[in-house]
């Protein structure tokens, strides 16, 4: 089966032709993103992979809405936000959007669940007993239970990251952008955080899209996408990688 | 909607990380606060015992006769006749329907009591001792309201029977005279009479004591020959820093001379006021430097949570929403340090109250720290805690989420 088969689920992002510059209008204005044309349909679990230096983090920060796109078009669950003001992808974000990042930032001074809990709290102020409910429901998923009272400091760097995969699926994100998720953690620790992820795929239809430099996880990813230069490269010779 | 209660949450608990950090600049605005509270108690009693103790034997607003001026029946324009015009000598003269100027004055908004005096210069003579006095004609009761009398009274009674005097103590001294016994007052003509010592008082200035003497009204009167006259009316206010805009009114609607206690005390009062603006000015100040304090500590914050700020922006944290966490990091820490410095005050209030005493024991002079001035300091406390943190708070609402995470 190959990648192009998931064309038939609608797409949770497309890009097109997107481009990404830094210190525009100076001397030394460089892009980094040289038109990027890019569609992950629902359900997807995807590798964005490449050397560094290749924008891949840059592209991810797009995508997140963190940072703005200089040119081109994307499109985020149907809705084009190009045109977005900084509240209105504020709340794009936090409503479509989970994070995983590589040194699991998580917020030291809250609990393991008061982390999970953190999207819900942005949004309304306090968390109702059903979120708190599916926070904790979501910790035992990661097989933190135990831990919901601790402090990030508390945790190994494997259990923090996975209180940032149960985080970024607080709210039910359709799409969950990790980047290098297992970059700091041991080949046993970085096994268990991909497994969680690709379950919660499964189980869930959350979209993964995650950076990641390790071939042997990419390897096990629906799809590769490489990214060199601030292109992405034609995939004949990695699509339809099955694990 | 997000509520304030994310704002809460986080901005506690970012104080709570940052132990020493808080603590630090808690305890700088509770220094601050008990510092300008204190002062402001200090100086508010200062002036209340200066004001009692000046206002302790004046009337507020007092009522004169309209001076006598001469009238030169000689045109001034015509430049070709030398004059000279001598201010003429003031006689000791009634006030004009003196009774119907009473009921209009009892009848002002802000007057709380009238009374009636009768004064003039005279001579108090015992045996070969003789001291000039200023001879005051009263009625006991409405006297009593606007200068306290007979709280002064440390010997004898106060009373203003007929063929009864009260004089103060420095004059007892000077004339060798005691309760019961008797002296001559003369004035100006070839009036004299013989009065009976009934009480002695203390108008806590050696001055006064010395040359105040109270009679009756009607023997003032008679000793001063304008009978059923008097030369003056005291009155007292219940607003006393409108003293002068009431005396004003009433010299307006009436055309008497009426001058308030703020003429008459000039000197103090823009003491008091220099006083006042120097309390003012340290008050400001202070505010200055702990909204100093507060600022940069939480700039600080600003930067150490800089990867912080970042996660919460990439879970959907609003700019304003992170804007409110600073800004209520601001409040709290005002509020806290306020209500810890309201607390201070009070430990400097009671060391003064208790170390700075006068030499008969008893403390120079009350402070007392009122809950109004209390609330009013952690109000204003609280609003420059959030003033504070605006800068801190704005510069946190632009961090580029993305920079942010990536330190």
């Amino acid at each position: 089966m190959t990648a192009v088969a998931d064309f038939a689920r609608p797409p949770i992002l497309e890009l097109r032709a997107l481009r990404k510059s830094y210190n525009i209008g100076t001397p030394i204005e460089a892009e980094v993103l040289h038109g990027i044309d890019l569609t992950i349909s629902r359900g997807e679990f995807v590798a964005l992979i490449g050397p560094s230096g290749s924008g891949k983090s840059t592209l991810l920060n797009v995508i997140g809405l963190l940072e703005p796109m200089t040119s081109g078009d994307y499109i985020l669950a149907g809705q084009s936000v190009a045109a977005l003001d900084d509240a209105a992808l504020t709340l794009c974000r936090g409503n479509t959007l989970g994070f995983v990042f590589q040194f699991h930032h998580l917020l030291p001074a809250f609990t393991a669940l008061e982390n999970v809990l953190m999207p819900s709290l942005i949004r309304s102020g306090t968390f109702s007993a059903s979120e708190r409910a599916r926070g904790l429901e979501l910790l035992s998923r990661v097989g933190l239970r135990e831990a919901a009272n601790k402090k990030p400091g508390q945790l190994s760097g494997g259990m923090q990251q996975r209180v940032a995969i149960a985080r970024a699926l607080a709210r039910n994100s359709p799409l969950v952008l990790a980047d290098e998720p297992t970059g700091n953690l041991d080949t046993h620790s970085a096994d268990e955080v991909f497994a969680l992820m690709r379950q919660f795929n499964l189980e869930e239809g959350t979209t993964f899209l995650i950076v990641t430099h390790d071939p042997r996880l990419a390897a096990r990813c629906d799809r590769i996408v490489e990214l060199v230069d601030g292109q992405i490269r034609r995939p004949a010779s990695w699509t339809g990688t099955d694990s | 909607m997000p509520t304030i209660g994310f704002a809460l949450t986080v901005a506690v608990r970012f104080l709570r990380e940052g132990r020493f950090q808080s603590l630090l600049i808690i305890v700088g605005v509770a220094v601050g606060v008990g510092v300008v509270t204190y002062i402001s108690a200090l100086i508010d009693g200062l002036q209340g015992n200066t004001i009692r103790r000046t206002l302790g034997t004046q009337a507020h607003i007092v009522v004169k006769q309209i001076e006598e001026r001469a009238v030169p029946s000689l045109r001034a324009a015509d430049s070709n006749i030398a004059r000279e015009i001598q201010p003429r000598a003031q006689r000791t003269r009634s006030i004009d329907n003196w009774r119907a100027m009473m009921a209009e004055m009892q009848s002002t908004p802000n007057v709380v009591a009238a009374t009636p005096i009768a004064a003039g210069a005279g001579l108090a003579v015992r045996g070969e001792a003789s001291r000039s006095i200023s001879l005051v004609g009263i009625e006991l009761e409405g006297y009593d309201r606007i200068v306290a009398l007979r709280e002064k009274v440390v010997g004898g009674i106060a009373r203003v029977a007929p063929g009864e005097a009260m004089i103060g103590l420095q004059l007892a001294q000077d004339l060798g005279v005691g309760l019961g016994e008797r002296i001559v007052i003369r004035t100006g003509g070839e009036a004299s009479d013989n009065y009976k010592i009934i009480g002695i008082f203390d108008l806590g200035s050696r001055e006064l004591n010395r040359r105040q003497v109270y009679v009756s009204l009607k023997s003032a009167q008679s000793l001063l020959n304008i009978p059923g006259g008097v030369t003056n009316i005291y009155a007292s206010v219940s607003d006393l820093f409108g003293a002068r805009e009431t005396a004003q009114r009433l010299k307006a609607r009436t055309g008497y001379e009426i001058e308030s206690w703020m003429e008459s005390n000039a000197q103090l009062l823009s003491a008091l006021n220099a006083q006042s603006i120097s309390t003012g000015i340290i008050r400001g100040f202070t505010a200055i430097v702990v909204m100093l304090g507060i600022a940069s500590v939480l700039v600080v914050s600003v930067v150490q949570k800089r990867k912080e700020i970042g996660i919460l922006r990439a879970m959907g944290a609003t700019r304003w929403q992170m804007t409110q966490v600073f800004l209520m990091q601001g409040a709290i820490v005002g509020l806290i340090g306020s209500v810890l410095g309201v607390l201070f005050a009070h430990l400097l209030i009671l060391l003064f109250m208790t170390f700075a005493r006068g030499g008969d024991g008893q403390p120079l002079f009350v402070i007392a720290l009122q809950w109004q001035l209390s609330l009013k300091v952690a109000v204003i406390a609280t609003i420059c805690g959030v003033l504070a943190a605006a800068t801190p708070a704005r510069r946190a609402a632009q961090l580029d989420p993305a920079q942010a995470i990536r330190l």
